[in-house]
């Protein structure tokens, strides 16, 4: 028999299932694997021991799953990528990782991830930056970096990040692997250490299209313990289709056309997907959201803002860490905050708090809102004559550590095309569409809320006709 | 009080916080509790622990309807919670969930003070400081305890429209009882369920304008409040008679030295950065719910003081007493329907307003020994000429002291009335006789002097005499 660790995740459940594979053997060989990480893409490891018991007849087959640090696990570290929560472990779990759980996904590690889910390279992690499994001396992308590389290079199966602005698109397509940012409200946020709870949405990095829809499909369901959630009105369904026939796909100009940033590599692969999606049947016209280009200013306003006032519980009071050495309550919290908080996080808090400030709030938060509400109805028109609308996932490659570091408006501009998406809250895939100069570009699809079944769909049938090969990233 | 102290007329608006009486908190499914031991109804939500999310208390809603009907306000269909960004101990999540520019009630009121606007918020925890001052300045250490963190409160803000100390409590009673006839609170103010933040300011008498305002912050009694207020009045007239002017700020009363104290600069200047919660969907409300809301409202206090007036012949000041502590008004209501023969409802009104709780004082005259309708067979007797006034207070004080029943008393200890015959002529005899003075005094046209001779009869019934008769019977006997 091949080795377990060369079948995706569905492969393995239905090897499970048919008897022909144990789930101990394939929690032993992935805990193997995971144990000898040198991507430092965990944060925390389950025990060796840690038995998965006889998931067999689960939906799920006990296939092992790597979940992002931000997820709150009861008694295993979720620190979000910080040291303000160094080791803090949560009396409860979040409701997502427990419906994995009870569908037969029992957890294998955590992911490292940028601290508080803020940035676009992994770089802004409180315990290291993690490494791109095709160049190690790449990033990941990010913020769920820790959750794609384990995935690119077999350390899991399956994993799950959590996107903003493009935080699962991102290093999915930077690290050559499939991830789906679901409709806002479809999965529930409870339990997710916030960034910007108006943007925040779990979902699936995976090997594949078919893993991302049969994890996905397990992630959805309203939460009474979150009132932003909502019950998906469709049954995810496995994918099967294998043709575009009769699928309009809209090229929007503003993210794709000449657009300073994106590089020829990028573009290469991304007209040759667009080649091959004519070939499938589809109808590519070029399609236009005037106030895409906006996206990025109104993103870098409103989730900010969400911030500024989320990361205000991190005060030393109830847990995590608390500097020493002030006994007055002004002097805990600076002490507090300025040690344990990296600086990403610390300028994003002084954005947002001057955003919502008295008398710059209309200029700054009521803007963004009003630009959000205008990126919508763009979408909402393209989609009366669209099916999809797609563009590169990312306008480069993974870059080398350290490329942007200084530079944090170069590194905003790596979610130029992600971010318009989570604003007007609808679901978005990236898959992998080819290499460029023997690194991985993404193919990013997106569709109006709620139609995660026709975008799965549409991204099996590409990924069929694409052949993108990972397996160099695995070895 | 000399003209220049009169020259002011006070404004008042009041704040208060009311805590509800829902079963579980705010945003989430902890119990409320008073006096349990610290920290021991609470969760990741009430804790504000990383990725806990709130979910809005759908009873609180429906409490917030009743209290807003009750004070006649404009219901919003659709209203949001905001997030109020400060940072302090006893706020875990380092924002409160409160209501700002979209609140589910405006307008409306209650008596004669109109309403602003009525709101949802949850209450912060409750921070306990060993040593100093009590607060947290000066303190060596300070502990939380999240017990009541999240507890739903309702924000009632007034208009300006009240103008003395005396009648800021007048009409907290009546907020108080209002919503304890509603159901939605407790509204005790020792366990801090209702909480009362004053702003006042002076303006000359006859002026329409407002002067510069100050705020007392949460006082604990509406007897605080009064006293409080009443500093801070006086407080604002001395300055504004030295020609000195009044500084926006606010202040604590400590009603144990009756002092007023600005609270620092910093605790205030806050800018608190409001934002819709994004954790949290809009408020709808919906015909059904604001139907099913006044469908549960009972009789409020302001409608029962104009029944009272109205129905039943009580003076205005009797009917808001009874009506507005809504014990009392419970309590001459049962009297009034035990006696068939139909009392007299203005006099058994001001024997419970007047003599009753001159006896029991702040407590429910129900939970006496004084049964309502033996209350009523006593101020029938007075009524029938049976018993006199000064001996039913007699009866009166055996019942607080006793119970039973006021025939049984009156008969037993002799209390009735001496009526108009010869037993009162011959006693009013003996008292002219003892009274020469004052019999000469009334030959000489000085009318008052009768009341040495009534005095005396009175002191020989014991009360039992009607002291017009006996007034009558001299004046005759002297042929006046």
């Amino acid at each position: 028999m091949s080795d377990p660790l060369d079948l995706t995740a569905t492969q393995a459940a239905n090897r499970i299932a048919a008897g022909e594979l144990s789930a101990d053997e394939l929690w032993e060989a992935y805990h193997r694997r995971a144990s000898a990480d040198d991507l430092n893409a965990f944060t925390w490891l389950a025990a060796e021991t840690t038995p998965p018991g006889d998931e067999s007849a689960s939906p799920l087959g006990g296939v092992p799953l790597a979940v992002k640090d931000l997820f709150c696990t009861e008694g295993v570290p979720s620190q979000a990528g910080s040291r303000i929560l160094e080791d803090y472990r949560p009396p409860y779990t979040a409701t997502v990782v427990e419906q994995l759980r009870d569908a037969g996904a029992p957890l294998l590690a955590k992911t490292n991830q940028d601290e508080f889910a803020m940035g676009s390279s992994n770089e802004n992690s409180g315990f290291g930056p993690v490494r791109n499994p095709w160049d190690r001396s790449r990033v990941p992308g990010g913020s769920s970096g820790g959750s794609a590389a384990a995935v690119a290079a077999g350390l899991a199966p399956w994993a799950i990040g959590t996107d903003t602005g493009g935080s699962i698109r991102q290093p999915a397509a930077l690290c050559g692997i499939v991830g789906l940012k679901p409709t806002y409200g479809t999965v529930s946020r409870y339990g997710m250490i916030a960034f910007a709870s108006s943007l925040d949405q779990a979902g699936p990095l995976t090997r594949d299209v078919t893993d991302a829809a049969l994890l996905y499909s397990h992630m959805v369901g309203h939460d009474p313990r979150d009132s932003t959630s909502l019950a998906h009105p469709e049954t995810i369904e496995r994918p099967q289709q294998l043709d575009l026939r009769g699928a309009r796909l809209g090229v929007p100009e503003e993210l794709s056309g000449n657009v300073e940033g994106i590089e020829p590599g990028v573009r290469d692969t991304f007209e040759a997907t667009l080649d091959l999606a004519r070939e499938l049947g589809a109808e590519v016209q070029p399609c236009h959201l005037p106030h895409a280009p906006h996206a990025l200013a109104a993103y870098y306003l409103i989730a900010p803002a969400e911030a500024s006032s989320n990361l205000a519980r991190f005060d030393g009071v109830r847990y995590g860490l608390r500097a020493d050495g002030d006994s007055d309550l002004r002097g805990l919290y600076e002490h507090t905050r300025g040690q344990g908080f990296g600086p990403e996080v610390k300028r994003r808090i002084m954005l947002g708090t001057y955003a919502l400030a008295a008398g710059y709030y209309d200029a700054y938060y009521g803007r963004a809102q009003r630009v959000r509400t205008r990126i919508a109805e763009d979408f909402r028109r393209a989609f009366a004559d669209f099916d999809f609308v797609v563009t590169p996932t990312s306008p480069t490659v993974a870059f080398e550590l350290g490329a942007r570091t200084e530079d944090p408006l170069a590194m905003y501009l790596s979610d130029f095309c992600t971010v318009p998406m989570p604003l007007a809250g609808i679901p978005a895939i990236s898959i992998p569409n080819g290499l460029s100069g023997g690194l991985p570009t993404g193919f990013q699809i997106c569709g109006p809320a709620f139609s995660e079944n026709r975008l799965l769909g549409a991204a099996h049938a590409l990924e069929q006709a694409i052949g993108f090969d990972g397996s160099a990233a695995r070895s | 009080m000399n003209a220049s102290a009169r020259a002011y007329e006070p404004v008042i608006g009041l704040e208060i916080h009311v805590q509800l009486s829902t079963a579980t908190k705010m945003f989430c499914g902890c119990r409320l509790s008073f006096g349990d031991p610290p920290n021991t109804h609470t969760c990741p939500v009430c804790l504000g622990l990383p990725g806990a999310l709130p979910v809005t208390n759908e009873r609180s809603v429906g409490f917030a309807l009743l209290i807003g009907l009750a004070l006649g306000c404009e219901l919003a269909q659709r209203s949001i919670f905001h997030r109020k960004n400060y940072f302090y101990p006893d706020l875990p999540k380092g924002y409160q969930i409160s209501q700002y520019d979209e609140p589910m009630c405006r307008g409306g009121h209650l008596g004669d003070v109109r309403i602003h606007r009525v709101h949802l918020e949850e209450d912060a925890a409750k921070l306990v400081h060993a040593g100093g001052s009590g607060r947290i300045g000066g303190s060596s250490s300070s502990v939380v305890d999240f017990n009541r963190g999240g507890t739903p409160l309702v924000e009632i803000v007034t208009e300006p429209d009240l103008h003395s100390p005396e009648q800021a409590r007048e009409w907290l009673t009546l907020l108080r009882t209002t919503m304890r006839q509603l159901g939605v609170s407790d509204v005790n103010m020792e366990e801090g369920s209702l909480r009362c933040d004053a702003n006042v300011s002076l303006r000359p008498v006859g002026s329409d304008g407002l002067g510069t305002k100050t705020e007392l912050k949460n006082m604990n009694s509406f007897r605080f409040v009064e006293r409080g207020l009443r500093a801070e009045i006086e407080r604002q007239r001395g300055l504004l008679e030295a020609g000195e002017s009044v500084m926006q700020e606010t202040l604590h009363f400590d009603p144990a030295d009756g002092t007023l104290t600005p609270l620092r600069s910093k605790e205030e200047a806050h800018d608190y950065r409001y934002f819709p919660e994004p954790d949290l969907v809009p408020v709808a409300v919906t015909e059904e719910m604001v139907a099913a809301a006044r469908a549960q409202l009972p009789e409020l206090p302001a409608a029962r003081a104009e029944r009272f007036e109205r129905d039943l012949g009580l003076e205005a000041d009797r009917a808001r007493q009874l009506a507005f502590r809504a014990e009392l008004g419970d309590y001459f209501e049962r009297a009034l329907a035990g006696d068939g023969d139909g009392v007299d409802a203005r006099a058994l009104a001001n024997w419970v307003g007047g003599e009753l709780v001159a006896r029991v004082g702040e407590a429910d005259p129900a939970q006496s020994r004084v049964q309502p309708d033996a209350l009523a067979s006593l101020v029938d007797l007075v009524g029938a000429g049976k018993v006199t006034q000064g001996a039913a207070k007699q009866v009166l004080d055996r019942l607080v002291a006793e119970g039973g029943d006021p025939t049984q008393i009156v008969e037993a200890e002799g209390l009735g009335a001496i009526g108009g015959g010869d037993e009162l002529a011959d006693l009013v005899d003996a008292a002219m006789a003892a009274n020469p003075e004052a019999v000469q005094s009334l030959r000489d046209g000085k009318d008052r002097a009768v009341g040495a001779i009534v005095g005396h009869v009175m002191r020989e019934t014991r009360g039992r005499a009607d002291g017009g008769e006996v007034t009558r019977l001299v004046r005759a006997k002297l042929g006046l």
